[in-house]
């Protein structure tokens, strides 16, 4: 029992690999998110053309390579990176892009009359967004920010491609000094499915706090 | 003779192959309330959402206040205007909309007060007790903590004068503000836009299928009919004894669909 207590502790050493990575991936993907979503619906042809290069580059490609590109060839042009930071490159860009267009559709699914309304009052455009734009799109983007950190969460399991002792990797260690598979792997299953549901229930709760104010409001 | 407020000068505006305004003149005095009636598709909606700064034009001049609206000098030139000079020309005008446009978000006060904080440096405390005037005189003191979806149209709509009224324009710009009230909510806001013309000396331009309200609320009517004013004078002439055939024709149909004159 003492020996599977020792690898107990090298999943749970990985879980908190993978809830780093995870929580500092979603943290990137967040604000690459809103850069390059609010990117596309700039005035400015060069800010548009830019946000929609890395909203398809990084959608297009898969985050397999990406990784490997961020790990192995950024060395090459100077940029050396730990495991652990290319890991939330990687992840952060990947899962940024696809959470852009999130940020774009829900800016865009708030009415032409809203902005009427602040031109009308006389407000710059930031203030437009700031006050009357995001505050009704936040709650529009939630649910699928919520499917894309469920998604990052998963996806970490490819830096155990890069050597990141993550959940994955330390159970692949486990599995092969013990030749069990099915503990180490039912555990992690396990773990998995427990991060995901905890960011489920912080997303929910965040809906309801952000969709408090607009309670039976959307028309 | 004082100078007029608003000059239009051959405003063209198109839209793809569409032409909605065909060179079309107008002026409007300092303290008038004017009335522009017509059938849908015939331009006066789009002029007010071109006074507003909500469309471009395609071609034309509009001097508001004694200032280019949609041109600035540089230098000897006149160029098209930058948004800064929009921003600076839009504080001479507000306008209210057919569907409210009210900021959801937000309860009746923050409606008020959001742009008299933000573009004219208001204390909130300054922006509220004036809210709080506007809302009174709109009769909506009471729902102030409520938010939008909680009113009914004309509560809305009043809220919304108020919204507008908070920065004090010049010029007021009212798009068919009760056409999308249920009947029985009409004259609620009638009745705020009577008080308001009676107790100010704004200048106010009212595009309406009201014709009764029309007639008691402006000083001059102007009838359109695609992109053109066909006829213009004082209400009693208008719609008691128009000369034009297509004026005629078009109350006609109006009384016939059962708005009253």
């Amino acid at each position: 029992m003492s020996v599977w207590s020792g690898y107990l502790t090298l999943i749970l050493e990985g879980a908190l690999v993978t809830l780093q990575l995870t929580v500092m991936g979603s943290a990137l993907a967040l604000v690459m998110a809103f850069l390059a979503g609010l990117g596309r619906l700039s005035r400015f042809f060069a800010v548009r053309a830019l946000a929609t290069t890395y909203i398809e580059f990084f959608r297009g490609t898969s985050i397999f390579v990406q990784l490997f590109w961020v790990y192995f060839v950024l060395p090459f042009a100077g940029l050396t990176l730990t495991p652990l930071q290319a890991g939330v490159l990687a992840l952060g860009l990947n899962v940024g892009a696809y959470g852009a267009e999130v940020v774009r559709g829900a800016v865009k699914a708030v009415g032409r009359e809203q902005t009427e309304a602040c031109i009308a009052l006389n407000l710059s455009r930031f203030q437009r967004m700031r006050h009357v734009i995001l505050p009704q799109a936040l709650p529009l983007m939630l649910p699928t920010f919520c499917n894309n950190a469920i998604e990052l969460l998963k996806g970490t399991a490819v830096v155990s491609l890069i050597s990141l002792t993550d959940l994955t990797f330390q159970a692949q260690v486990v599995r092969a000094q013990t030749g069990n598979t099915l503990i180490p792997f039912a555990t992690i299953l396990f773990l998995y499915f427990a991060m995901a549901w905890a960011i489920s229930t912080v997303m929910r709760w965040l809906e309801r706090r952000v969709t408090r104010s607009l309670d039976g409001v959307r028309t | 003779m004082p100078s007029p407020i608003i000059r239009i000068d051959s405003i063209v505006k198109r839209y793809g192959p569409l032409t909605v305004l065909d060179g079309l003149s107008m002026n409007v005095m300092p303290g008038e309330k004017l009335a522009l009636i017509g059938p849908s598709g015939s331009g006066k909606t789009t002029i007010l959402r071109i006074l507003m700064t909500l469309e471009s034009i395609s071609g034309g001049h509009i001097e508001v206040d004694g200032e280019q609206l949609y041109h600035m000098k540089k230098g000897a030139d006149l160029v098209a205007a930058d948004e800064r000079h929009l921003h600076r020309m839009r504080k001479k005008i507000g306008m209210v909309f057919q569907h409210f446009n009210l900021f959801p978000h937000k309860c009746v006060l923050d409606n008020v007060t959001l742009a008299p904080m933000l573009t004219q440096g208001a204390t909130r405390a300054d922006a509220e007790k004036r809210a709080m005037d506007l809302l009174d005189m709109v009769g909506m003191a009471d729902k102030a903590k409520a938010v939008p979806a909680q009113l009914s149209g004309g509560q809305k709509q009043r809220v919304a004068i108020a919204r507008a009224l908070a920065l004090s324009p010049k010029i007021m710009l009212f798009d068919e503000v009760t056409s999308a009230l249920d009947p029985e909510l009409v004259e609620e806001v009638l009745n705020v836009m009577r008080r308001l013309a009676a107790e100010t000396d704004m200048t106010m331009l009212l595009v309406t299928h009201e014709m009764g309200f029309a007639h008691d609320f402006a000083d001059r009517v102007l009838f359109f009919d695609r992109g053109k004013i066909v006829e213009e004078g004082g209400p009693d002439e208008i719609f008691r004894n128009p000369k034009q055939e297509r004026t005629q024709t078009f109350l006609r149909k109006i009384i016939a669909a059962g708005h009253r004159v």
